[in-house]
């Protein structure tokens, strides 16, 4: 479980690093990996539960009101059952909920009351060490969410093409996004009153971010609106590699993420040494 | 260079227009116990974390184990054990995987964190609880805890802050057993407190801050020497009548202080003081004659009235 990011040594560090202070990280983000491993080592079914909430809605949805809504223009223009289409929604969903509620909720607590940072910060490690090492576990988190998902996607024969397999670590991806963005918030977050901002702006998107029902049933306006969502961009990613439409356009969606996790980690490393280094 | 491992000059530190430290210059030599003494606030905790490089300076020069905290923090932070005022131990863990973890922050392998934490929990006298959570600990236990999990990587120098607050006696004299035997392996101790009789025993060598600024430095007898006499007499009177007393002792004491139910005679011989006080016919309600401690000179040196 841990060792998943790889965090180089530091004076080596690529081009996100270089903006942050080198004496601001130690290279050691995967120990808080760690850490968090050991305190889920007797919590399993607190992460095993978010895999199925994606599982009831592709029920629910799709077999229930599949059976009324028919096909669906895919990726492509190819006809897909509704299960089908939404599936990878689904999937880009559950990669996006687990990194999130892990980055809000739990960090704020480990943050604000358990004050476990600052007994990190005695130690050799930094802001930045914190930062990755627990977008990192939120990672870890959506990422299990998603494999589970996917699993479940090949069991129903949902998956079309061997470029499915690459949903994996284009879920990591997501996952790693959203958590750094969802860590980057909490640390401006004040009381947990503020949470219901988070809401706010997650169930929106899985609802409108092209999960349901294709974009083309917005208005032009709109349409620009919901493709500047960061679900939408992995919805799309899923669906193209679920269904092995695969194009440029990809690469573009992928971008989005890499640009979205780079501002989420230096953002919540910066917020880190101002509420911790004072 | 000295041979210092904390070298403060002019170290200052503001929060906004608050300043906490206002120019201080300390050294601590290696393998002594050095205090901070002061009241709540007088910039004590504040100083610790600034030599703990986890609270950058506002102004002056400070090193720590030779090197800048500005610039080498997580090198410094390798070398240094801390015990925070309040208990931060990881409650999502066991007791033996606090010790486990914090390790490996430090770099340790996952073979040398295993024995280590086998030979922490022995010294923490905590070895049967080593699978329990952290929270149904006691107080007492929570903290030797700590100081266990600040010993991990082996430090050549320990900041404590205030770190028997909130302890029953049983536990006091516990820990400091704990950190006599740290002294005593070479192990250079900083700490903060505002229990006197702690500084006398854990402290060589103390500074009394106050209002940010350094007032009075030296050995625990040096200062009881400089501030006050070598004892002190205490003249117990009903509430109020201790004024109308005042003058008849005056003489008697180096220095007198006059508290609302009693008069201090600060003198080198309290029993001749109190005998001389008799013949002039001041009759106290009780009396006690006792040997001067840091306490008085404290409270000397920051006043009685209350800070925060």
């Amino acid at each position: 479980m841990t060792g998943v990011i790889e965090a180089p040594a530091p004076g080596r560090g690529g081009p996100l690093l270089r903006i942050l202070p080198p004496a601001l990280y130690a290279g050691r983000a995967r120990m808080l990996m760690l850490r968090s491993s050991l305190a889920y080592k007797r919590a399993w079914l607190t992460i095993f539960s978010g895999f199925f909430e994606p599982l009831f809605f592709l029920v629910a949805m799709g077999e229930g009101l599949g059976s009324l809504v028919g096909d669906l223009p895919g990726p492509g223009g190819r006809p897909l059952s509704y299960a089908a289409f939404i599936a990878p929604g689904l999937l880009a969903a559950s990669a996006m909920n687990g990194a999130v509620y892990d980055s809000t909720f739990n960090i704020f607590f480990k943050l604000r009351y358990a004050r476990l940072y600052d007994a990190v910060l005695a130690t050799p490690l930094g802001p930045v060490d914190i930062a990755l090492g627990e977008i990192g576990w939120a990672l870890v988190r959506g990422g299990l969410y998603s494999a589970g998902f996917l699993g479940v996607m090949t069991g129903l024969g949902l998956i079309t093409s061997p470029w499915g397999l690459l949903a994996l670590p284009a879920a990591l991806l997501v996952a790693f996004a959203f958590g750094a963005v969802g860590m980057a918030a909490t640390s401006f977050m004040r009381s947990w009153q503020d949470f219901d901002l988070v809401q706010l702006a997650v169930l929106p998107m899985f609802l409108f971010s092209a999960t349901f029902f294709p974009l083309s049933v917005y208005p032009p306006g709109l349409q620009w609106v919901v493709q500047a969502f960061p679900l939408y961009h992995a919805v799309e990613l899923m669906r193209g590699l679920t269904n092995g439409v695969v194009g440029w356009g990809l690469l573009g969606h992928l971008a989005y993420f890499v640009v979205m996790a780079a501002f989420g980690v230096v953002v919540a490393s910066r917020r880190l040494t101002a509420l911790l280094l004072r | 260079m000295s041979d210092a491992l904390v070298q403060a000059r002019g170290l200052r530190k503001c929060f906004g227009d608050i300043e906490a430290v206002s120019g201080i210059d300390v050294d601590v030599r290696p393998g002594e116990a050095f205090g901070f003494l002061g009241p709540n606030g007088a910039g004590k905790s504040s100083a610790m974390r600034m030599i703990g490089c986890v609270s950058p300076r506002t102004a002056g020069e400070l090193q720590v184990l030779g090197l800048d905290p500005d610039v080498d923090g997580p090198r410094i932070r390798a070398r240094l054990g801390v015990v925070p005022q309040q208990d931060n131990l990881d409650t999502e863990l066991s007791v033996r995987d606090n010790l486990h973890v914090y390790g490996r922050y430090f770099g340790l392998s996952r073979a040398a964190v295993r024995a280590k934490a086998t030979e922490l929990l022995d010294f923490a006298q905590l070895t049967d609880r080593a699978s329990d959570k952290v929270e149904p600990l006691s107080g007492g236990m929570k903290r030797r805890l700590t100081i266990a999990r600040s010993l991990v990587n082996d430090p050549e120098l320990m900041l404590l802050d205030e770190p028997t607050t909130g302890l029953d006696p049983q536990a006091r004299h516990l820990l400091w057993d704990r950190l006599f035997r740290l002294k005593q392996q070479g192990v250079t101790l900083i700490l903060t407190t505002h229990y006197m009789d702690e500084a006398e025993q854990l402290c060589d060598r103390l500074v009394v801050m106050d209002g940010g600024l350094i007032v009075a430095e030296g050995s625990p007898g040096d200062l009881i020497a400089r501030y006050s006499s070598r004892e002190v007499l205490e003249l117990r009177f009903a509430p109020g009548e201790q004024h109308g007393q005042r003058a008849a002792v005056d003489e008697l004491a180096e220095r007198l202080e006059e508290l609302p139910d009693r008069l201090l005679l600060y003198t080198t011989d309290g029993e001749r003081a109190l005998s001389a006080a008799h013949q002039r016919g001041v009759r106290p309600v009780s009396s006690l004659v006792r040997r001067a401690t840091l306490e008085d000179v404290f409270l000397r040196l920051t006043g009685r009235s209350l800070v925060d």
